[in-house]
């Protein structure tokens, strides 16, 4: 069988760990590289062989559950997601997702972004909860309503923008790219009745108003999610909103089957030409 | 709602600014409106400046080019300042101040956007 060629790779990987150390350090792994290796692929080869004791989050090791976001050399992204070979052929540096407190080496405390996510109502809300808990029937919702929050439910929640926002990184009230996105995309959902609350939400202090629009959350995200459009045209939204030229269409009714359709004639299939 | 009108009024003040800044960098360093210089010569000879200080159009644009600037450069530093995470009661302290303080400067700039007016009875 014919040998796979590798490439040695040196890993930089920052450790720290708050209860014990000062500040965090930098540890040096060589890692020997397949083509098709993924980031995670190398930190895992490092647990079993070199250091057991590094840390890091993972879960899915398919860019679905959004646990192993770190910065890969310099820039946040999956570490499942990314290919070692497809960023440096010769060092790599592993660093924590910045704009989070850290738990221990690689792994970022997501929690207060769950919590500003939790807050801005991310669900749909309507006024016929007893159709809502017990649906009869689906909402209605065109192709051209379902593309305007399309891409937003692409989140996967894994704190890539807001690690590479730099107004998260001075202004710690900021909401952040991810829960602003989703204020938008329950927003414009036309089954939604509850976007006077996001709206209000949304037009705080250290809200959407305070996002300088370098695009950075777009140029991160590992979904393609554009949260940098959905804040500016949230931005939109309120300003037609204050001068009274918003437009918010009436929520999604049921979807009522119709009564007088007249359903196509049972065709009959044509009679065997062969095999008779 | 107030955060809206703020950043509203603060998109409009950048468009306004740059409209009568426009004007003010054409009369003042440009000199390409001759009709604001009659007197020929540097924009900043006395037949200039007396014949620009009673011109009611260019006083106008001075207090809306002032009003404008003023909104729009505190609004930057109330943002500025918002982000470095100071207290709530700081922050509503802030604006308030920030309000007085550009009211006062705003008083003044257009008292002498007025005043001026009198330059030519001065000569």
């Amino acid at each position: 069988m014919e040998k796979v060629p590798t490439t040695n790779i040196i890993f930089y990987v920052r450790r720290f760990d708050p209860e014990k150390d000062a500040s965090p350090r930098q540890e040096q792994y060589t890692v020997p590289v397949e083509k098709g290796m993924t980031v995670l692929d190398g930190l895992h080869y490092i647990k079993q062989t070199q250091d057991a004791s590094i840390g890091f989050r993972f879960s899915c090791r398919m860019g679905v559950c959004g646990s192993c976001g770190m910065m890969i050399n310099g820039k946040p992204g999956l570490a499942c997601n990314t290919q070692i070979l497809d960023v440096t052929q010769s060092a790599l540096t592993v660093a924590p997702l910045p704009n989070f407190n850290i738990i221990r080496d690689l792994v970022p405390d997501l929690v207060p972004m769950f919590g500003v996510h939790q807050s801005i109502q991310p669900y749909i809300q309507r006024k016929d909860v007893g159709e809502k808990e017990n649906p009869t029937m689906e909402y209605f919702q065109t192709p051209h309503q379902l593309e305007e929050y399309l891409q937003f439910t692409y989140c996967i929640k894994c704190g890539c923008c807001m690690a590479s926002c730099p107004t998260m990184a001075t202004d710690r009230e900021y909401l952040g790219p991810m829960p602003l996105a989703q204020i938008y995309r329950y927003n414009v959902d036309s089954r939604d009745d509850a976007g006077a609350t996001r709206r209000n939400i949304a037009a705080e202090s250290h809200a959407v108003f305070n996002c300088h629009y370098a695009g950075e959350c777009s140029a991160a995200c590992p979904k393609g999610v554009d949260p940098a459009r959905a804040i500016q045209l949230m931005k939109k939204d309120l300003v037609l909103g204050y001068f009274g030229l918003a437009k918010h269409g009436k929520c999604a009714q049921l979807h009522k089957k119709p009564d007088k359709a007249s359903y196509k004639p049972k065709i009959d299939a044509p009679a065997f030409t062969v095999g008779k | 709602m107030r955060e809206t009108a703020y950043w509203t009024w603060f998109i409009i003040s950048a468009i306004v600014i740059l409209i009568f800044a426009g004007l003010h960098m054409t009369v003042m360093h440009l000199s390409m409106l001759g009709v604001f210089n009659p007197d020929g010569g540097a924009v900043t000879d006395w037949g200039n400046v007396a014949f620009r200080s009673q011109n009611q159009f260019l006083a106008f644009s001075y207090i809306i080019l002032l009003g404008a600037a003023l909104y729009h450069g505190f609004y930057g530093l109330r943002t500025i300042v918002f982000e470095l995470g100071p207290k709530k009661s700081f922050q509503d302290g802030f604006t308030v101040i920030l309000w007085i303080v550009g009211l006062i400067l705003f008083g003044i700039g257009t008292y002498s956007a007025i005043a001026a007016k009198a330059l030519e009875t001065a000569l």
